[in-house]
């Protein structure tokens, strides 16, 4: 069932193998990716298929592009000043020919460091989102705060200091609260670029938890460096290497018997 | 071998001189807490002194210095409130019109212009802040004020002339035409400040809004709240300016002490009539009166200006 996996191309759509004959429609689909800053090109032709309601983790050494491809499917890289080529599709719509805002209200993101608003307390931190957005009704705004607050395991760490500033909190508490304000706008795809990696073993168990609940609603892209995670929490893996996309299966395959050597040396330590 | 022979030399060296090195900088610690020292205790000499001269004035006048009407070198009657009223008018008059200009520059500047615009408008905008007051006085002589007189000022009275700001003959120079320079004068300080302001907000802030589906608009807002005490910061700069604006204001405002409704009239300030008057006033308690006036100025803008300061280090100090 796996074996043409050796043969493809990375140039070429890599679509995962169906597990146990359950079949998945695909969420967002990436065309020839190609990321520039400037003149420096940081993704090279990456083709993606992201399935719905599951998650896909992407691994690989610092530097190899996996927050800038993250921030392709949303749009950020252009905020970040960067430039890009292909095409990157939402429910087989092109999202480089809509409204960015649109976009970013569909793929919500979870930035590598947790970037809460200074001025405004946990509680408006987290509604700020449906504020912008509009729409829900104030007597239901606490009830998604809470919601939100608790899916991101957070809740009972600051249910009585909710007025407080969002920067009072600790590092992984502020990156909770990051992801209790992704959540709170409710979107389809949640792209999370290492969640975890200023929280401590039992913050992080309780991410794992979340995304693995999450993924009943959402569709997941996780970047994470924590091989064991991936390896918890995603259904496929993708590996990155120097800006291109060098392997993309079932995590099960890439942690099992990865088909390209660069895949398994990475895996094993022997780089990176 | 030599090789060897140099780093016994460099080790030597470092050995011989760390101690030496670290009274070096407690020396220069100490040193330069001086200078700031000396710094301070100017400030507060300059003002015990001109305590001490208008000493005469406060004495006699009291506080009806600060709510008389009358400025009469020759009945010896000295009420400085035109001139008060005169400072505190064209200063705000300044700031309504440029506060909201600067703030359009500084978020064009720093969210919206492409890096090619922005750094030589940037550039000429801090070149504004440059030009000698005298200039702009000259300039406001021979074009701001014949411009008042023929155009903006029979505006006004032809469409806003039942308002009693707005009352009076057109002459040009006056309260409009010193508010209009000071404008001019301060918005380059609020601009590039609030400018400044606004860029130390980092990137991130801008990311986590726009990543939650924020428009540009609505980022921008969220900057802009971040960034609040900051521009309140950089206005109280602008004001500072505005207050202390000696030579373009003198140039323009008509130079008359009244107090009137109208932005037409003509007016003084305290820095003008201090500028004007010093070299004739003859009588002690004359040069009393206008020290006293020197003294309000000089407490106003301290105030004005360590409240700016304070606000303007919170903002990109906090955020950094
Ligand atoms: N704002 C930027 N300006 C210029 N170059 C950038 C910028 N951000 C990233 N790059 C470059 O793009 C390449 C990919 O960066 P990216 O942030 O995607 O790596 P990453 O895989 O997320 O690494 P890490 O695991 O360290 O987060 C790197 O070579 C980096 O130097
Ligand atoms: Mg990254």
């Amino acid at each position: 069932m796996t074996t043409d996996v050796i043969s493809r191309s990375t140039t070429l759509s890599a679509k995962p193998t169906e597990k146990q004959g359950q079949s998945t429609s695909v969420k967002m689909t990436a065309r020839n990716i190609n990321a520039f800053f400037g003149k420096v090109q940081a993704l090279y032709d990456v083709n993606l298929d992201i399935a719905g309601n599951r998650v896909l983790a992407i691994i690989g050494p610092s530097g190899c592009g996996k927050s800038t491809f993250l921030r392709c499917l949303n749009r950020m890289h252009e905020v970040a000043g960067g430039t890009m080529t292909g095409t990157v599709e939402l429910d087989g719509q092109n999202i480089y020919g809509t409204d960015a805002v649109l976009v970013r209200k569909r793929v919500g993101m979870v930035f590598q460091k947790a970037n809460p608003f200074p001025t405004m307390s946990i509680f408006d931190n987290v509604a700020i989102g449906l504020r912008l957005t509009g729409g829900v009704p104030k007597s239901q705004m606490n009830d998604v705060v809470e919601h939100s607050l608790k899916q991101a395991a957070l809740w009972d760490e600051v249910k009585d200091s909710l007025n407080k500033s969002g920067v009072s909190l600790s590092g992984g508490q502020q990156q909770r609260l990051c992801i209790a304000r992704t959540l709170a706008v409710n979107p389809e795809v949640i792209l999370m670029d290492e969640p975890a990696s200023a929280l401590d073993p039992i913050a992080t168990a309780k991410i794992e938890e979340l995304i693995y609940e999450l993924k009943k609603d959402f569709t997941i892209v996780i970047v994470t460096h924590n091989m064991q995670q991936a390896a918890r929490v995603s259904n496929t893996t993708a590996f990155f290497y120097m800006g291109k996309l060098i392997e993309f299966d079932e995590t099960k395959t890439i942690f099992t018997s990865p088909k390209q050597k660069q895949t398994e040396d990475y895996i094993t330590g022997r780089f990176g | 071998m030599k090789y060897q022979n140099q780093e016994s030399i460099v080790s030597h060296l470092r050995l011989k001189t760390s101690p030496r090195h670290n009274l070096g900088d407690v020396v220069f610690k100490y040193t330069t807490m001086i200078f700031a020292l000396i710094v301070l205790s100017l400030i507060l000499l300059m003002g015990y002194e001109m305590y001490q001269d208008s000493k005469p004035s406060i004495l006699k006048f009291g506080w009806s210095f600060l709510t008389g009407t009358t400025w009469d070198p020759v009945q010896e009657e000295y009420g400085a409130l035109p001139f008060i009223f005169g400072t505190l008018v064209s200063s705000a008059i300044a700031l309504v019109i440029a506060l909201p200009l600067s703030i359009g520059i500084a978020i064009f500047l720093s969210e919206l212009a492409p890096p090619r615009l922005e750094r030589p408008l940037s550039f000429l905008i801090e070149l504004l802040a440059g030009i000698p007051s005298i200039v702009y006085g000259l300039w406001g002589i021979f074009v701001l004020v014949p411009w008042i007189r023929t155009s903006i000022e029979p505006f006004f009275s032809r469409h806003l002339g039942f308002l009693p700001i707005f009352h009076g003959a057109p002459y040009g120079f006056g309260m409009l035409a010193a508010g209009l320079i000071l404008s001019i004068m301060v918005l380059p300080i609020i601009a590039s400040i609030s400018r400044d302001v606004l860029k130390s907000v980092p990137q991130t802030q801008r990311e986590a809004s726009l990543g939650l589906g924020a428009t540009k608009w609505q980022s921008i807002r969220l900057i802009l709240k971040d960034a609040k005490s900051g521009i309140l910061g950089a206005t109280l700069l602008g004001l500072g300016r505005a207050i202390g604006e000696t030579m373009a204001v003198t140039m323009v405002i008509g130079n008359r002490p009244t107090i009137s409704y109208s932005l037409f009239d003509p007016g003084y300030t305290m820095a003008s009539v201090i500028a004007n008057e010093f070299t004739e006033a003859t009588s002690s308690m004359y040069i009393s009166a206008l020290i006293e006036i020197a003294l309000l100025l000089f407490v106003m803008t301290i105030i004005v200006n360590m409240l700016a300061r304070i606000l303007v280090w919170s903002v990109t100090r906090s955020t950094r």
